[in-house]
Formats: structure tokens, sequence, C-alpha cells
């Protein structure tokens, strides 16, 4: 397969855009990838994604791929030899897309709640639904994981890239504030999971260094602290 | 005989798709009606993180959310499918299907809400219709009898039980009227293809009792606000 054949068009300090680059990675499957310019949206983007309009989406010849998870689905099943990405057995395929749906409805937002929290008690209060929401994820992790490192077993699969690509976004939430979310006494396994998936051949070179994403997370505040333009 | 049991109100939206995704397919299941002002330990049992109806129980293994359900329903039980086997036409479904998910938030935000706030969901809601008008049914030369082509599937649940909820609860019991069938001829079109399937048909709430109860709903929600 060329690899002008699958393109991936995103960003890199996004956790939605690092799942399709993880899965594409996993199969072996080459891509290119265009990156989006901070604070406008291509024109190849534009007619990509008309109805949302965001990043990311998978290019496949000519056909565009919309939303990440469902990009990971369709990875999976285009390139169906091993390794496989969702688990084989329908009721753990329903587990891993319940705690997925679970990491983007309930997490996700409540680590946003951190950032936007007004004063000491807010944040504090803010911070708590985060770590009983990881509490919840560190029993997933013990149930799903049947004795391996990754959710999905022995081998990283939908539910470690789903939760996987908010590890960097929980670090910098961390350092900003100043406080462990992923931590030993409350979620050791997740701590242990965390660094694996992070050091996994096909995420680390996906996943940014905390650092960077930090001084990303410093001109996104700015961004959106400007007024808007006339 | 493999057990199937679902935990379900017959008012609920999410509820129903899995009543009309099991019918589809002929699946014999237990009914049990919850009482969501009293859930039942088993409920509470088998969905601690949401505590909602629907569960579906399949040898004595829980499996939650309406649309998580219905994946699972399509991948074991493959007869009379509600996916299309191509992959990029997976995807075309999975992305309404997800798009419907969206759609119903706003729209319930409607019932939950009144004055200029409900006219901020209102206009959401309208937006989200015209998208679906005109992107998702409006697709391609031939006019869809569903949302997939000739054949009824999970996209058409997925819509069906807002679309459905919007014209018989949330238009009666908040008084406004969204779906007008000028305005959006496709949606209408499909409406009535997706009502006349006999399942669908069969398997549709008592229209009278519901608005009832969903008025009674909102006024309790709106006193309490």
């Amino acid at each position: 397969m060329a690899k002008s054949d699958v393109k991936v068009l995103g960003a890199w300090p996004s956790p939605f855009v690092m799942r399709p680059r993880i899965a594409l990675n996993i199969k072996s499957v080459d891509y290119e990838f265009l990156q989006e310019t901070f604070g406008s949206k291509s024109e190849l983007l534009l007619k990509s994604n008309p109805v949302h309009k965001k990043i990311p989406v998978l290019i496949h010849g000519d056909k565009p791929v919309c939303e990440s998870l469902i990009i990971v689905e369709y990875i999976d099943e285009v390139w169906s030899s091993a390794p496989s990405i969702l688990p084989s057995n329908p009721y753990d395929r329903a587990t891993a897309r319940f705690w997925a749906s679970y990491v983007d409805e309930k997490l996700f937002p409540s680590m946003k709640e951190i950032v936007s929290a007004d004063g000491e008690e807010a944040k504090k209060a803010a911070i708590q639904v985060v770590v009983d929401g990881l509490v919840l994820l560190e029993d997933a992790y013990a149930k799903c994981s049947k004795g391996g490192k990754f959710f999905g077993g022995e081998q990283i699969g939908y539910l470690d890239i789903a939760f996987g690509s908010y590890v960097g976004w929980l670090r910098v939430t961390e350092k900003f504030n100043q406080v462990k979310l992923l931590d030993e006494a409350k979620t050791p396994g997740l701590v242990k999971w965390a660094e694996a998936f992070c050091a996994h051949p096909a995420v680390k070179d996906v996943m940014p260094e905390t650092d960077k994403l930090a001084e990303f997370a410093k001109v996104l505040a700015k961004a959106r602290a400007a007024p808007p333009p006339k | 005989m493999e057990e199937v049991k679902l935990h379900g109100n017959c008012f609920s939206p999410f509820s129903c798709r899995v009543t009309w995704a099991l019918k589809l397919k002929g699946i014999p299941f237990e009914n049990i009606e919850e009482d969501l002002s009293n859930k039942s330990p088993l409920l509470l049992q088998y969905n601690p993180v949401n505590k909602q109806i629907p569960v579906l129980v399949h040898v004595g293994k829980p499996i939650c959310e309406s649309m998580i359900i219905l994946e699972y329903i399509e991948e074991t039980w493959p007869q009379n499918p509600l996916l299309p086997t191509d992959p990029f036409e997976r995807v075309v479904a999975r992305f309404w299907i997800k798009f419907a998910e969206e759609m119903g938030p706003t729209m319930w935000m409607m019932f939950r809400t009144s004055g200029e706030e409900q006219e901020k969901f209102k206009k959401e809601s309208l937006e989200m219709l015209k998208t679906i008008e005109e992107m998702a049914l409006g697709v391609g030369d031939h006019e869809k009898k569903f949302f997939g082509g000739d054949q009824i599937s999970l996209v058409d649940l997925a819509f069906g039980a807002h679309a459905h909820w919007l014209l018989e609860v949330i238009e009666k019991v908040v008084g406004v009227k969204l779906l007008e069938d000028h305005k959006f001829p496709r949606l209408h079109a499909w409406i009535q293809n997706f009502k006349q399937v006999p399942v669908i048909n069969q398997n549709l709430p008592d229209s009278d009792q519901m608005v009832l109860t969903f008025k009674r709903n909102r006024e309790r929600l709106l006193a309490s606000s």
C-alpha cells in the first residue's frame, strides 16, 4: 500500500489524532501525516469533514473517515490481519466500547473542568471527580487486562488507545495543578499501565513529551483568553 | 436456550431501540419493566456506573448503553443484518449513529428548559435536523427509503427513537414545532417509511399515556429549577 494512499489529517497535540496514528502503527501501515496549522482549517479538512470540520480525518484512497474511534474500528476492519485492535468476542467488545465512551463523555470533560474551575475549592472538587473516574477505570483495568499489561491483555487494543491517548494531557494537568491523578495509592495498576502504554513501539513516537505538551497548553490558554478577532 | 433479558422502560427511547433490534432479529427475550423512580437493586448491580436503563443481560452478563447493546446484538445474532458489511459503509453508518447520539441531548434540553435558554436549544436542534436532511438523507441521486438504502439499519433505530419522541413528546409537551414537513421533506418521508416497518409499528408506546407522564415530568423539572 503506497504511503500516499493513507493520510491522517490532524495535529500532534490532539489526543483524538493520536488514536488513528497508534492504530495504523499497530498494523504497520505507512501513512502521511498532514498537520493542520493551529488556528485555521485547511480546504482539505473542510472538504473531508464538512459536518464537523474537525480533526482527525483518515483519508484512505479518496475516502474520508471521521471521528477518532470510528477511524480506529475502520482500520481494524480494513487491515484485518493480526494484531487485532478490538477484542474478538462480542461481550469484550461491548465492554471496551463502554469504557471508551465513558472516557470521552465523562473523564475528558471532567479533566477540562479542572482548567475552568474558579478558585481553590472548585479546583479541588473538580480534581476529585477526575480521581473518582480513574478509580472506576482502575477496576475496569483489573477486569479487562486478565493478567496482561494492557486493557487488551497482552497486546494493546481499542480501550488502551481510547484511554491512553489522554495520558499526555493527564500528566500536563498533574504538572499544572501539582497533583497526582494517576497515583500509586489509588490506581497502582493504571500507573504501571500508563508507563507501558507510552513506551509501546506503536505509541512512543506519537505521544508527545509532557513538557512539550505543557508548553502547547500555555499557547492554547493564551489563544482562548485573547479577544476574538473583529 | 440462550437467556436474554432486557431491563427497560416502555417510555424510554433508548429502551425502545433495543426492543426494536431484538424483534427485528426475532430474538426471544424477557422484558423487565423498571420503575425509573424506584430502580431495582439488580439494575443498579448491572449498571453501577450510570445506573440507567436499558441494560441487556445475556446469559447472566450485562451490557449497557443502547447503541453499544445494538452493536452487541448485531455481532451476536447475525441474521437480518442491521449494519452493512463493507467497512466504508459501516463508517458512514457509525458516523450518523454518533451524530444521532449528539443530537439527542440537545433536543431533550428543549424539554428541560424554558424561555431564552430553550430558544437556544431549539435553534441548535434545528441546525442538526437540517444537517441530517441535507447530508445524511440528501446524498446520492435517488431518494433513500432508509438511512442505509433499502433496508432498515441501526442508523434508523438510532434516529427513529429520537424522531418519534421529538414528535410525540417534546413537540406536544413543550408546544414547539420543529419537524415541519415542508421544511424537512426527506425526514418526513423517512419517518413514514420507518413507522411502516411492522416491528416498529407494533412496538411504539401508547402516545396519550406517554404525553401525560412526560407532562408531569416537565412540570416537576421546571418547578424545581
